[in-house]
């Protein structure tokens, strides 16, 4: 686990690196066996993986809460959620750890590992977080909740009621605003006055970071800042990272229709991924060999996880009325 | 035991289980240190301190969605909505969230909380002040929704709804605040259960089922057609969700005649639900089609006290309509 003054361990970033393969890997299997016929719905990280894992890398997993949203897969892994966990929930199967099957995947949730069950609907996590956020310093023990949803979300009231709440009572609660600039076919300008999401933080008198998504060390040191305020009784921090939306909206999307084809082109040529791998090469913590052996290792893990997934069964029927009230 | 009207009851109900337990807090617009506009909540800032009873930003969604937040970390708050007219903005996080946190998360997640608002008409509160959108709640598996009309039941369902594992819609009944003084009892024995209607008179000719103000004007009707010879058996539901089908319906198979008497207005309002549910359970004991007495279906209560008394159901009004079902 991370402390506030510890720096950042080799070891961690290498499983940070291996998180955010895998969240590629299974995604990438998961568009195949979408278009194959096998899985009915898939909202895909592609492009948000470094700034996802490095985020959640900053936080304590098992004492902090994650209000997620419905693109966070890789955040999701880096929260504790296995590979097959998540294909479980491609699959909609029983054993889905977030909703047996009940939701499409994305909503993610676990009440052990702190993953607040999210739904699709887009912003309400964030006046909650602020709620949580509340109790948390309530309790004292310092924990904080972390809160991630796209630029289209901070168009919604319960962005400006979240943050305002958070801000008056100096909530431990960090919003991390993932700004990919497509809301669907909806690009930034038609979505947000002004020069982004980070300067309303001024608004709300706390304060506003913009960083790059594709950069996992400005991220983590970003995070890690926001993180050591919350635990300080300082408040929140607004995070926005600037990511690239290389996957269309979802599986029911295709952004070629509404994008330009050479802005796409040049958006999947800075894809970040290849960008992490440098900069570990670069710092002497990777070598082309070590990456291969790890993309192999992913490889085998996104094949067992998808043919277990793929056998297991689907819900009872029978269960259709479960979990309605406590008592039924 | 002490006479209380209805808002001293529910006064009464929150004093006593923030002091039976401390996870118990109430949040809401002016419920502080004012104690409320109506005052529900006098005297209990100063007495359990500004964190328990909290003034929130005039921002229903973000109360609701606060509350879900200290809910999921395992407080039991109270929150107020200053009138349910001004509920509409939170509906998303009452619906979307609130009711379908079991449900969605599979049961790993719950959240017992309670809403209480001000509902109905009859104090020249116009528009914005006076409706009844008790069937919005109703039609939502997940919510419990608690209606009650003396102060007895007042104080007994909402101490039963804060103990409640699931979330619970409270609406009291404005125009019944102040009207009726009861002795009530205190601590356990108080305690009603939800989901029991109640017998409020007997009657052998019709069966009027009700809840909330109308029981207060079903009653005076009662009195006027019993000078005619004409008995009716009144049934205050109390809870309408869920509703006590089973003394409805012992009720009809005595009397073979039944009328639902509600204050909103008459199409999908709750009362319908009543009447077909009515119907289709006891079709072969009925003398007379089932009835529904409710307001005209323009879109609120007016102002003006000639438009506001024609909106009104009345006395008259109900007995006109229940001696039509009498006399079938």
């Amino acid at each position: 686990m991370p402390r506030d003054d510890a720096p950042l361990t080799r070891e961690q970033v290498f499983d940070a690196y291996r998180t955010v393969l895998r969240a590629r890997a299974l995604d990438d299997r998961r568009f195949v066996l979408n278009r194959a016929g096998k899985l009915a719905f898939i909202i895909s990280p592609r492009g948000h993986e470094v700034a996802q894992v490095a985020a959640i890398t900053a936080l304590e997993p098992g004492r902090d809460r994650f209000c997620l949203y419905y693109r966070n897969f890789a955040a999701a892994l880096a929260c504790g959620f296995t590979p097959e966990e998540l294909m479980l929930s491609a699959f909609a199967r029983a054993a889905d750890p977030s909703s047996g099957g009940r939701q499409t995947p994305g909503n993610f949730g676990s009440r052990r590992r702190g993953v607040v069950i999210g739904s699709s609907t887009v912003g309400p996590q964030i006046p909650k977080a602020a709620g949580i956020g509340l109790a948390l310093k309530w309790k004292g023990e310092g924990a904080l909740c972390y809160v991630s949803f796209g630029e289209g979300a901070t168009s919604q009231g319960d962005f400006h009621e979240g943050l305002n709440f958070a801000a008056i009572h100096h909530c431990p609660v960090i919003f991390f605003c993932e700004n990919n600039h497509w809301a669907i076919s909806v690009p930034q300008a038609l979505q947000v006055a002004g020069p982004g999401v980070a300067e309303r933080a001024a608004a709300y008198g706390i304060p506003g970071v913009r960083v790059r998504g594709d950069d996992f060390f400005g991220v983590y040191d970003a995070v890690r800042d926001a993180a050591s305020r919350a635990r300080a009784g300082e408040g929140p921090t607004l995070i926005e990272a600037e990511v690239l939306r290389l996957q269309s909206h979802s599986t029911d999307d295709d952004q070629r229709t509404y994008r330009d084809a050479t802005e796409l082109a040049a958006e999947a040529a800075r894809d970040p991924i290849p960008r992490m791998r440098d900069a570990l090469i670069e710092r002497g913590w990777l070598t082309t060999e070590s990456d291969d052996a790890m993309r192999e290792q992913v490889s085998r893990e996104v094949e067992r996880a998808t043919e277990a997934a793929e056998a297991a069964p689907d819900p009872d029927p029978g269960s259709l009325s479960r979990h309605v009230y406590a008592d039924a | 035991m002490p006479e209380r009207n209805l808002v001293q009851a529910v006064r009464d109900a929150l004093d006593e289980e923030m002091a039976r337990d401390e996870r118990v807090c109430v949040l809401g617009e002016d419920v502080g240190l004012k104690g409320g506009v109506f005052k529900a909540t006098e005297g209990l800032q100063q007495r359990y301190g500004v964190q328990r009873v909290l003034d929130t930003p005039l921002a229903e969604s973000s109360i609701a969605a606060v509350a879900q937040g200290l809910s999921l970390e395992g407080f039991r708050p109270v929150a107020e909505m200053q009138f349910v007219d001004y509920s509409f903005p939170a509906f998303n996080q009452i619906v979307n969230e609130i009711a379908k946190v079991r449900y969605r998360s599979n049961g790993d997640f719950s959240c017992p909380l309670v809403i209480r608002a001000p509902t109905g008409g009859g104090v020249r509160g116009a528009l914005y002040h006076s409706q009844s959108p008790e069937a919005f709640f109703c039609h939502v598996p997940g919510l419990k929704v608690v209606l009650p009309s003396t102060p007895v039941d007042a104080k007994g369902l909402l101490k039963a709804a804060i103990r409640d594992p699931d979330p619970v819609i409270f609406l009291e009944p404005k125009k019944l605040y102040r009207a009726e003084r009861q002795e009530v009892a205190e601590g356990e024995a108080a305690v009603l259960p939800l989901g029991a209607a109640a017998v409020v008179r007997e009657g052998v000719d019709v069966t009027a089922v009700t809840y909330g103000y109308m029981r207060t004007v079903t009653v005076q009707a009662a009195a006027r057609l019993s000078q005619d010879g004409i008995e009716v058996e009144i049934i205050d539901l109390r809870t309408l969700r869920p509703w006590d089908v089973e003394t409805c319906a012992r009720s009809i198979h005595k009397t073979g005649r039944v009328a639902v008497i509600y204050e909103a207005n008459r199409t999908g309002g709750f009362g319908a639900e009543v009447a077909a549910e009515l119907a289709e359970r006891c079709f072969a004991s009925l003398d007379a089609p089932v009835s529904r007495i409710a307001s005209p279906d323009v879109p609120a209560m007016p102002f003006s006290p000639s438009l506001e008394h024609a909106f009104m159901l009345n006395p008259d009004k109900v007995a006109d309509g229940l001696r039509r079902v009498a006399r079938y």
